[in-house]
């Protein structure tokens, strides 16, 4: 089945650009490790759920490119144009010649709705270009304004027109300081309105990707295309096909549905994390060995005590003892250092994952109570390796990684708030401040319910 | 791509406007080598096809043919606008965009009803048959006289653009023309495009200023700005002499020998049209010049963090009426030798935060802000910002609820002469002593109402206007010091929503 991309504002249409490229790259590399068959396999899934075939030959990527300023899309256009290997659609993309400003109100209710019919009428062609939908991937930061205003406004749209349609966002989280003043306002408007539409918010912060960037690839002076092509193999680890459980030696045929049977059993959780390992400079990788008792250790390590790579992880994190009584003291610290699962979904891929022990992840410990150990773990596996590395594991975690981020981003705008700083230029476009304690409500709640878990 | 109209009223205002226009076609000179007519250019010029009669068509795509300025220049003397038109400039203006007072055309005011209307809130032009420099005539007079012939300028540079974003007015405060007619022009634009960002750059006088009733004619305008501007660029000629002086002193000391690229000083006209002899207030004004560039430049090219003119008021304005921003401009020259050790880029952001940087004199390291922009040019990186914020964070006062308050911008192509730049944008209580010492030389003037019948003679120039503009400024100031005080204070987080489990 296939997913169409929905890329919007500078920074989803800069990482857009980067997922195809990797994707592209993936597959058309000879270093898939294993038999033809599988390969051939694998590259025709891949371009079912990513590409349409153009007459020409060249790869047309399932994608919508929106932004409200043709800078960067016109630019977008060209360099993938130039690769050579894929493109975009020419009449797939729809810029206007004002952007957001930075405010979300104006994406959201001003820009969304003047432009709501071109545009659905693009994700429709694009729709009907699919032979079956498996649902859509949005890609949006939420620190702008027409990733954030107008990707929230665009995401109801879809689900309005859509119904029986995945949604997953993918939302890029701002660096804490430095970008846009008013990106905790405009973050915390996004989340709540996505927390509506949304089947689940895939979430990449700025800051740990740059970490990565410095201290695992080892990149001195470090560009936003370096960032973005990190998240770019983060998400094309977990996209690329690989085989579920259920699915036996096929390709899984469903991606957004089966990511989302493993990882979303409730509504009220919908907020999902994603860590790999190995991550390392490319001419590293020639020098390396990785054992997969070696990888997954690290891979659960970091799952458990919340680090977002493999470097500096705090092995003294244990889960608790099953049967401890949970004094609320306990709970404290608990909080401060074991990360509790709902569900989790490891995806390996490489030589001999068929032999892997992942035993280690069904550990009841590492999960919720009120979820049955059996139904929140998962594993995907597929002998062909991903992106030059011969063995790669990926985790996409709905747990409570994100409750410290979105605690600050929370309490951040809470206090701009009070002051009502700001606000004026959310009500000059319609947007009130009922509205504003709305979204913190909604967000109160989620954050409560992630601490109660 | 959208489009911006630069307004240059008064002396100041179109001398100013004048060296920005030959350091924009310079800019462009230097990035669009091809000489074909892009969207970067089109956001100040227009491309005319001068050969058939008359105003020729626009000509969007293909060779630059003729490139017209999107400007209006307004002065009540010929002087300084005949003169642009008999130099270098000449062929980038036409006689539509011009307002003069041509041949003293009386007190024909069109409709009297409306003279009253516009006289409500004129205060400031100087011109005619008053003493030199008096706001009020040139914002009660001239504007009622010519709001007609401005509205219909405005109007048909408007139509030349298929989105325009933004109205750059460049004035004087001290001055009659510079200060009244402006900010007329200001209320003007609020009622005729009242879409369209009004970004105000505003030179103010100093204390040994010339024109003796400058405090009034400021104080006047400051209400204006404060109910009309989106933004205010603050501008004090001392600072400028300052920055020139510096640059003197540099070059001449011989520590940097003959190693200066001379196109990359800030107040350099070097590579472009002006060929005559440059006049002393040019380096001066350069520095303006290169303020309005930086600031647009991201707005004109591609860039991995492009930051969009609505992004400043956005980012930087809290609260409406204080929208008064600090500037600084660095670097001030580059070296002839292009290795740049990392060291020197980090100097460049620390030069920002010193006052030889700044456009106006203050101390916004020792106030308080409120926000701050960083707006990068050349070859810089999302991580040198951030190791550079980081480094200079703690020497900074934030206001409580804004202690992460910077916007950021990396705009890929760099100044000319330089392989980077930055403009830093600071909206800092640092700008009240400057309004504070406006206000008592005001009030000096005011107790005594000295040469305020110079202003009272002007039809619907009235003492009420007077103590409008001083209560509007003193709240102004008022609104400076409540944020103040609550610096230094104990801060306590307001308490968060409660959620009932």
């Amino acid at each position: 089945m296939s997913i169409v991309a929905v890329q919007l504002g500078q920074c989803g249409n800069q990482v857009g650009h980067e997922v195809f490229n990797t994707i592209c790259g993936d597959v058309r590399g000879t270093h898939g490790l294993c038999s033809k068959k599988e390969n051939e396999a694998y590259h025709d899934a891949c371009t079912e759920r990513f590409f349409s075939e153009a007459e020409s030959g060249v790869p047309v990527a399932r994608a919508v490119l929106v932004d409200m300023e043709p800078k960067v899309i016109s630019q977008t256009l060209s360099i993938a144009a130039r690769s050579g290997h894929w493109k975009y659609d020419d009449q797939s993309h729809f810029c206007q010649k004002q952007g957001s400003g930075n405010n979300w109100a104006n994406g959201y209710s001003v820009h969304g709705p003047r432009n709501k019919e071109v545009i659905m009428n693009l994700v429709q062609k694009e729709v009907e270009k699919c032979d079956r939908l498996s649902g859509f991937f949005t890609i949006m930061s939420m620190a702008g304004g027409t990733g954030s205003g107008l990707g929230a406004f665009v995401t109801q749209c879809l689900r309005d027109a859509f119904p029986t349609s995945f949604i997953l966002n993918h939302v890029i989280w701002p660096y804490g300081t430095g970008e846009v003043i008013v990106q905790n306002y405009n973050s915390v408007l996004t989340l709540s309105h996505l927390y509506q539409s949304s089947d689940a918010l895939l979430v990449h912060e700025n800051d740990v990707i740059h970490k990565i960037c410095a201290q695992l690839m080892h990149i001195k002076q470090i560009s936003f295309r370096d960032v973005n092509q990190v998240i770019a193999h983060q998400l094309g680890s977990v996209f690329q096909p690989a085989h579920t459980a259920e699915a036996g030696l096929h390709y899984s045929r469903n991606p957004l549905g089966d990511l989302m049977e493993a990882l979303v059993p409730h509504p009220e959780f919908k907020m999902l994390g994603l860590r790999n390992i190995p991550q390392m400079p490319e001419n590293s990788l020639a020098y390396s060995t990785f054992s997969w008792p070696g990888l997954l250790k690290h891979l659960r390590q970091m799952l458990i005590a919340n680090a977002k790579m493999e470097e500096g992880i705090d092995w003294q994190v244990r889960p608790p003892c099953p049967g401890s009584s949970i004094s609320s003291s306990h709970s404290t610290n608990k909080l401060l250092h074991f990360n509790t699962s709902i569900a989790n979904l490891v995806i390996l891929r490489g030589k001999d994952m068929h032999s892997v022990d992942l035993g280690s992840f069904r550990d009841p410990s590492l999960y919720t109570s009120w979820l049955n150990p059996q139904d929140a773990f998962n594993a995907w596996k597929t002998p062909r390796a991903f992106n030059k590395y011969e063995k790669s594991a990926s985790l996409v975690s709905n747990s409570q990684f994100l409750l410290k981020p979105l605690d600050n981003v929370v309490g951040k705008a809470w206090n701009m708030f009070a002051s009502k700083a700001y606000i004026h230029q959310y009500t000059k476009f319609g947007i009130e401040e009922e509205d504003f304690l709305d979204s913190f409500t909604t967000l109160e709640q989620v954050i409560s319910s992630y601490t109660n878990l | 791509m959208t489009q911006s109209v630069v307004v240059q009223v008064g002396q100041c205002g179109n001398q100013v406007g004048c060296r920005f226009w030959d350091l924009a076609l310079r800019e462009h000179a230097a990035v669009n080598k091809k000489g074909i007519y892009d969207e970067a250019l089109s956001s100040f010029f227009r491309n005319v096809d001068t050969r058939s009669a008359g105003d020729g068509p626009d000509i969007y795509k293909g060779k630059i043919c003729s490139l017209k300025a999107r400007a209006l220049l307004i002065d009540m003397e010929e002087g300084v606008v005949n003169e642009i038109l008999q130099g270098p400039l000449r062929d980038v203006f036409d006689s539509k965009q011009l307002i003069t007072d041509v041949s003293g055309s009386g007190n024909n005011c069109p409709v009297q009803a409306e003279n009253q209307l516009i006289s409500k809130y004129v205060e400031g032009i100087l011109g005619i048959a008053s003493p030199p420099s008096s706001r009020a005539v040139g914002y009660k007079v001239y504007g009622c006289q010519y709001r007609e012939n401005i509205v219909e300028k405005l109007r048909k540079t408007a139509e030349h653009c298929d989105c325009l974003q933004c109205f750059f007015i460049i004035h004087s405060m001290g001055g009659g023309t510079g200060s009244g007619l402006g900010t007329f022009v200001l209320n003007l634009l609020e009622d005729e495009f009242p879409e369209v960002y009004r970004f105000v750059t505003s030179v103010y006088p100093s204390g040994e200023d010339d024109v003796i009733t400058s405090p009034y004619n400021s104080v006047l305008a400051m209400k204006e700005l404060n109910e009309h501007a989106d933004c205010v660029l603050p501008i004090e000629n001392e600072s400028l002499f300052d920055i020139v002086n510096k640059i003197h002193q540099m070059i001449n000391s011989g520590k940097l020998g003959s190693t200066v690229k001379p196109n990359s000083l800030v107040t350099s006209s070097a590579g472009t049209a002006k060929t005559v002899q440059e006049k002393p207030f040019d380096a001066m004004n350069n520095i303006i010049a290169n303020l309005l560039l930086n600031l647009t430049s991201s707005a004109r090219f591609e860039g991995s963090l492009n930051m969009d003119l609505n992004e400043i008021s956005m980012n930087l304005v809290p609260f409406p009426r204080l929208h008064y921003l600090v500037s600084s401009l660095t670097p001030l020259y580059t070296l002839a030798d292009v290795n740049i050790p990392s060291r020197r880029l980090d100097q460049m952001f620390s030069d920002a935060f010193s006052r030889d940087h700044q456009l106006i004199r203050a101390d916004p390291k020792h106030s308080l802000y409120l926000a701050c922009a960083l707006l990068v040019r050349g070859n810089v990186q999302v991580s040198d910002l951030r190791r550079n914020i980081e480094r200079l964070k703690p020497s900074l006062h934030f206001i409580s609820w804004n202690q992460e308050g910077w916007k950021t911008s990396l705009c890929s192509v760099p100044p000319v002469g330089h392989s980077h730049s930055l403009l830093a944008l600071a909206n800092n209580t640092c700008v009240k002593p400057t309004f504070m010492e406006l206000k008592d030389r005001f009030m000096k003037l005011y107790k005594k109402k000295a040469h305020l019948h110079h202003y009272l003679q002007v039809d619907g120039m009235e003492q009420g206007c007077f103590s409008e503009a001083i209560s509007s400024l003193s709240d102004l100031i008022e609104e400076y010091n409540e944020l103040d005080a609550s610096k230094g204070g104990l801060r306590t987080d307001p308490s968060r929503l409660k959620i009932a489990v």
